[in-house]
C-alpha cells in the first residue's frame, strides 16, 4: 500500500550522489584564491602612493622584515620607512577593518533575517560618533596606556554602550525578539544621530575634524592601531565562525531552531556580542565607513551561496580587499588631497554590486 | 521508543491559558491525532510540547522525564517537528534544508559527514524529493516543501514526530503518501506520532488514537469511532448528521451535508430569536 513511497526513484533519471549536491570544493577554492588575492592586493597597495617605489623594492622590504629570512638591504632608509611604517600599517588596518565589518554585517543579516541589516543597524555607528564627538569637544588632549588617544576610547564606549542598551531594551521576559531590538536600534539611532548633530552645529572650529572622522578615513593610522584593533576583531570573528552551522540553521527562523536544538536566546547574545565587539573596534579608529557592511555579504552570498560556513570566511576576505582597494584609491585619485574612503566605497561599490545584481537574476538573500 | 505524557496541562501564550487541564499520553508506535475547530490550541500543544512556549501549568512528562529538565539540543533529538510555518530561507537549496535535520547530532564544532548526508539523501528518497535536491527553496510550493519538511524529520532521527497539520497544501494522493510514511514509520520504528489533523476523515483512517480539543479543554478522547460521533461533532463543529460509516473499513467517515451545517442552525437561532 505504501510502495509509491518506499520504492527507490528509478534509475534511469539518474538522481545526483549525495556528495555533488554540497559543493565543497569549488567553495574551498575561493577561500585559498581570495586569501591569495589578499596578500597580492596589500603587496600592490602599499607599493602604490605619493612617493614611487617599485614593487620588486616593496616586497623586499617586507620579506626581510619576516622572521629567519636575510636579504641585503639596497634600498635607502627613507624607503623603508614609507613602507614600513606610514603605508603598511595603513593597508593592515584597512584589511582589518574592511574584514570586521563585513563579519559584523553577515552575521547581523543572517541573525536578523533581514537583507537591510548592517554592522550601524542596532545604533552602534550613531553611539561611536556620539562618542567621537564628545571627545572632540572635551577640552583633554591626553593619551591614556598603550597609546589610546581620547576619541577612538569614546567612540568605543559610545559604540558598546549603545549597542548593550538596545539590548537591554528590547528584552521581554527571557527573550529578545529580532524585530523589537531592530526597531529599538532604530529609535536610539535615531536619537542619537540628532544629540550628534546638535553637537555638530555647536562645535564650531572643530567642526571639519568631527565631519572628517565620521565620514571615514585612514590616513592617521599607525602600527599601534593596528595592535589596538587586531585582538578584539580577531576574537570576535574567531567566535563567529563557530557558530556558522547554527547560524545556519537559524536561516529557518527562531521556532524551528529552537526545535533543531539551538539555543537561540543564547545563540543571539553571543553573536550579537561578538558582532559589535568587532564594529566598535573598527569603527573606534577609522570613524563610520559605510557600504562595506552591508553589501559585501550580499555580493558573497550572490557568488557562493548562502551556507555561513562559505559566506563567513568570504565575506572576511572579500571585505579587507574591497577596503584596500578603496582606501587606495582614496589615496590617490586625487592626491595630494585626500577623499574620504567611506565616499570611495559606496562611489565604487555600488556599481559593481548592481551590475551582480542585475546578471545573476535569482533568490539572493 | 518515547512516551509522551501530558498531564493536567495548561498551555498557552504570555501567562494566558489558552487551554486548561489537558492530559493525554502518546504510547511508542502509537498514531495519535489531534483535531478541533481553528484556533482550539492544536498548535499550541506541539510548540508547549517542543518547549517553544513556555508550559503554564500541569506536566509534561517524555519517558517519565520532566521535558524542562531536557536541554534543548537532547529534545531534538527525542522530538522532531514537521512545522505549519512555510517561511523558510530561499536561498538555501532543497538538501541544505533537509540536512539541517542533522542539527541536533552534531557539536558545535562538528560538520557533516559523509554519514550525515547519506542519511538526508535516504530522507529525500523516501519523501521522493530527491529530484528537488539541487533547487532553491524559493522556487518551491508549498506541497513541496511540506514534503520537504517531512524529509527534514526523517533526517532528524527522533524518537517521536509531532506534525502541524501535514497534510494541509498536499494532493490527495501526497496525502496518502506522506500518510502512509508516517504509519509505517510509527508501526516499524516504534515511533510515536502526534498529528495535528485538520480532516476528520484523515483523522479517522489513520489514527489510533483522536484527541478532540475544544473550548479551551479535551472534549474527548479515544479510538476514532469514540470519538468522531454524530454527538461529537454537533456539538464541537456544530455541523449535524454528516458522520457515515465507511463502506470498506466501517470507520467512521465524515460527508458534508450543507443543508445541516451551522448555517441553517444559526439560521433557526435567528428565526427564534424573531419571534
Amino acid at each position: 500500500m505504501s510502495s509509491g513511497i518506499s520504492a527507490k526513484p528509478d534509475s534511469s533519471s539518474q538522481p545526483l550522489p549525495p556528495t555533488r549536491l554540497i559543493r565543497w570544493h569549488g567553495r574551498l577554492y575561493a577561500i585559498v584564491g581570495l586569501a591569495v588575492l589578499l596578500v597580492v592586493i596589500g603587496a600592490l597597495a602599499t607599493t602604490v602612493g605619493s612617493v614611487n617605489i617599485p614593487i620588486l623594492t616593496t616586497c623586499k622590504v617586507m620579506v626581510s622584515k619576516l622572521p629567519f629570512v636575510h636579504i641585503a638591504q639596497t634600498w635607502p632608509r627613507s624607503t623603508e620607512t614609507i613602507v614600513m611604517d606610514i603605508r603598511l600599517p595603513r593597508v593592515i588596518l584597512a584589511g582589518l577593518v574592511g574584514a570586521a565589518l563585513a563579519m559584523a554585517g553577515a552575521t547581523y543579516q543572517g541573525l536578523f533575517r533581514n537583507p537591510l541589516a548592517d554592522p550601524y543597524l542596532i545604533g552602534v555607528s550613531q553611539g561611536a560618533s556620539l562618542g567621537a564627538v564628545v571627545g572632540f569637544l572635551l577640552p583633554i588632549s591626553w593619551n591614556i596606556m598603550g597609546g589610546v588617544g581620547v576619541i577612538p576610547l569614546f567612540a568605543f564606549i559610545g559604540a558598546i554602550v549603545s549597542a548593550a542598551i538596545v539590548y537591554g531594551l528590547a528584552r521581554v521576559g527571557s527573550a529578545s525578539p529580532v524585530t523589537t531590538i531592530i526597531l529599538a536600534g532604530v529609535a536610539l539611532g535615531a536619537f542619537l544621530g540628532s544629540v550628534v548633530s546638535y553637537l555638530l552645529v555647536s562645535s564650531g572650529d572643530k567642526l571639519h575634524g568631527i565631519v572628517f572622522w565620521i565620514m571615514g578615513s585612514f590616513s592617521l593610522s599607525q602600527w599601534s592601531d593596528v595592535r589596538l584593533v587586531l585582538p578584539p576583531v580577531a576574537v570576535g570573528i574567531g567566535v563567529i565562525f563557530l557558530y556558522a552551522r547554527p547560524l545556519n540553521v537559524m536561516q529557518l527562523g527562531e521556532e524551528q531552531a529552537q526545535q533543531l536544538g539551538i539555543n537561540v536566546e543564547r545563540l543571539k547574545l553571543i553573536l550579537l556580542t561578538a558582532a559589535t565587539l568587532i564594529t566598535a573596534a573598527a569603527v573606534s579608529f577609522v570613524g563610520i565607513i559605510g557600504f562595506v557592511g552591508i553589501i559585501i555579504p550580499h555580493i558573497v552570498r550572490l557568488i557562493w551561496g548562502a551556507d555561513h560556513r562559505f559566506l563567513l570566511p568570504l565575506s572576511v576576505l572579500t571585505g579587507a580587499i574591497f577596503l584596500i582597494l578603496a582606501d587606495l584609491i582614496a589615496r590617490t585619485v586625487q592626491a595630494p588631497t585626500e577623499i574620504p574612503v567611506g565616499v570611495i566605497t559606496a562611489l565604487c561599490g555600488a556599481p559593481f554590486f548592481l551590475y551582480l545584481l542585475r546578471r545573476k537574476k535569482r533568490i539572493i538573500f | 521508543m518515547l512516551k509522551i505524557e501530558m498531564q493536567n496541562a495548561s498551555l498557552g501564550y504570555s501567562r494566558k491559558a489558552v487551554l486548561r487541564d489537558v492530559t493525554f499520553q502518546v504510547l511508542p508506535g502509537e498514531f495519535v491525532g489531534l483535531i478541533g475547530p481553528n484556533g482550539c490550541g492544536k498548535s499550541t500543544i506541539i510548540k508547549t510540547l517542543t518547549r517553544t512556549i513556555p508550559l503554564l501549568g500541569g506536566k509534561i512528562l517524555l519517558d517519565g522525564k520532566d521535558v524542562v529538565s531536557i536541554p534543548r539540543r537532547k529534545l531534538a533529538r527525542l522530538l522532531g517537528v514537521v512545522p505549519q510555518i512555510q517561511l523558510l530561507p530561499s536561498a538555501f537549496t532543497a538538501f541544505e534544508i533537509v540536512l539541517m535535520g542533522r542539527s541536533p547530532h552534531l557539536d558545535l564544532f562538528q560538520n557533516e559527514s559523509q554519514r550525515e548526508l547519506d542519511i538526508a539523501w535516504r530522507a529525500m528518497e523516501r519523501t521522493m524529493t530527491w529530484h528537488l535536491a539541487k533547487r532553491r527553496v524559493g522556487e518551491l510550493s508549498s506541497g513541496e516543501i511540506q514534503c520537504l519538511f517531512i524529509a527534514r524529520v526523517l533526517t532528524q532521527e527522533t524518537k517521536a514526530i509531532l506534525l502541524d497539520e501535514p497534510t494541509a497544501n498536499l494532493d490527495i494522493g501526497r496525502q496518502v503518501e506522506i500518510l502512509n510514511l508516517i504509519k509505517n514509520l510509527c508501526r516499524e520504528n516504534n515511533v510515536a506520532v502526534l498529528a495535528a489533523l485538520h480532516d476528520l476523515n484523515l483523522a479517522s483512517q489513520y489514527c489510533d488514537r483522536i484527541v478532540l480539543i475544544n473550548g479551551g479543554r479535551v472534549h474527548a478522547q479515544g479510538t476514532p469511532s469514540e470519538v468522531i460521533t454524530s454527538r461529537n461533532i454537533k456539538e464541537v463543529y456544530g455541523a449535524e448528521g454528516c458522520v457515515y460509516t465507511h463502506p470498506t473499513n466501517g470507520l467512521p467517515a465524515v460527508l458534508i451535508n450543507p443543508s445541516n451545517g451551522r448555517v441553517s442552525s444559526m439560521g433557526k437561532a435567528m428565526e427564534r430569536n424573531t419571534d
